[in-house]
C-alpha cells in the first residue's frame, strides 16, 4: 500500500512541471484557436528578457502580452493581424523572426553572401595552384643550361 | 596581398568591437516606433480625488511636456525621482504620471513619501495603456511637444547625467 502511494506522489509531483507555465492562465475554449494563439506566442519576443519568447518567459510583460494575442485570436484577429498590432507599438524587435524588407535584405542575405565570399577564395587559390607563372626568358635560359649540362 | 588578409580581419574586428563598446548603447534599450507620432487614445482616473480623468486630449497643451510611468514598486523610479521633482521645479515643465501596474494607495503613498512633480496622473492599473505606449518596464519618460506628438523616449530612470546629457537638450529643441 505504502509503496503505490509513494509511486502515486512521485508521479503527482513529476507531473507538476508540465503544469508549471503559466498556471494562472486561463487557455482559450476553442482548442483551434489556443493551438494558432499559442503557435503565435512562440514567434512574440519578450521585451524584458529579450532573447526568449512570450511563450516561455515568467515576465510580467510577457503575461499581459501573452493575455493580449489569446484576446485577439479570440475576438477573430488574424495572427498577422495581431503581429501587426504589436508591431505598432513596439516594433520589428518584437518579433523572434525579423522580416524581409529593404533594411533587413542585408541581413538575410549575409550567410549566402558569406558562402559566395569563401567560394571565390578558394577557386582563386585552386586556380593559382593549377596553373604556375609561365617562365620568363632569363630562367628558360637558365634551364636550358641546366639540361644541356654534361652529367 | 593574401598574407596581409588575416591581420586586416583581425584589424577590422577590433575596430568593430571596439567601437561597440565605446558607444554609449544600451543593448536593452530598443528605439520607440512612437516617435513621430501622436500619443495613443486612452482614458485613466486620476490618482487625485476627484479629478476628472487623465485622456490624451490633455496632452495637447500647446507646449512642450513630459510623460512618465512610475510604480511605487519600482526602485529606480525612486532614484530619478530627484530629476523629476527638478524637471517640474526648476525647468518649469509640465510632468504628466502614470502609474503602472501599481494600486493606487501605494502610488499616492509613494508621491506622499517623497513629493509630487506631477500635473496631473492616471492609473493603469492593468498596464494596457502602457503596452500602448510601447513600454517594456517602468521608469520611461515620453517627451511630447505642443501638438501631443511623441518627440523623444527616455529609457529607464533619469540618473547621472542624462538629465543634462540627453533630455534637457531635446526638449530645449522644443522650446
Amino acid at each position: 500500500m505504502m509503496k503505490y502511494l509513494s509511486a502515486f506522489c512521485l508521479i503527482l509531483t513529476m507531473s507538476l512541471g508540465a503544469l508549471s507555465v503559466a498556471v494562472d492562465e486561463k487557455p482559450l475554449a476553442d482548442p483551434v484557436k489556443e493551438a494558432q494563439a499559442r503557435e503565435l506566442m512562440k514567434e512574440i519576443r519578450c521585451l524584458v528578457c529579450q532573447n526568449q519568447s512570450i511563450e516561455d518567459s515568467n515576465a510580467e510583460l510577457a503575461r499581459d502580452l501573452r493575455a493580449i494575442v489569446r484576446e485577439r485570436i479570440a475576438l477573430g484577429d488574424s495572427p498577422d493581424n495581431v503581429r501587426a498590432y504589436l508591431v505598432d507599438r513596439y516594433g520589428d524587435w518584437v518579433l523572434l523572426r525579423p522580416p524581409v524588407k529593404t533594411s533587413t535584405y542585408f541581413l538575410w542575405a549575409s550567410p549566402f553572401l558569406v558562402v559566395l565570399i569563401i567560394a571565390l577564395l578558394l577557386i582563386n587559390r585552386n586556380r593559382q595552384a593549377a596553373a604556375p607563372a609561365p617562365l620568363s626568358d632569363a630562367e628558360k635560359e637558365q634551364l636550358k643550361a641546366l639540361l644541356e649540362r654534361e652529367p | 596581398m593574401n598574407r596581409f588578409l588575416p591581420l586586416a580581419i583581425a584589424g577590422l574586428l577590433v575596430v568593430l568591437f571596439l567601437g561597440m563598446m565605446l558607444s554609449d548603447r544600451n543593448p536593452q534599450e530598443i528605439d520607440s516606433v512612437l516617435i513621430g507620432r501622436p500619443a495613443p487614445a486612452f482614458s485613466l482616473s486620476s490618482l487625485a480625488d476627484g479629478a476628472p480623468a487623465l485622456t490624451e486630449a490633455d496632452l495637447k497643451t500647446g507646449e512642450p511636456l513630459l510623460v512618465n510611468f512610475f510604480a511605487s514598486w519600482c526602485v529606480p523610479c525612486r532614484a530619478e525621482h530627484e530629476s523629476l521633482m527638478e524637471l517640474a521645479g526648476r525647468y518649469r515643465v509640465p510632468v504628466i504620471g502614470i502609474a503602472y501596474k501599481n494600486e493606487r494607495d501605494k502610488a499616492i503613498g509613494f508621491l506622499n513619501e517623497l513629493g509630487n512633480p506631477f500635473s496631473k496622473t492616471g492609473l493603469d492599473l492593468d498596464g494596457r495603456v502602457g503596452i500602448d505606449w510601447g513600454v517594456s518596464g517602468v521608469p520611461e519618460t515620453f517627451l511630447l511637444d505642443g501638438d501631443g506628438v511623441i518627440r523623444y523616449r527616455h529609457w529607464g530612470p533619469i540618473v547621472g547625467d542624462s538629465l543634462e546629457a540627453r533630455l534637457l537638450p531635446e526638449l530645449e529643441a522644443l522650446r
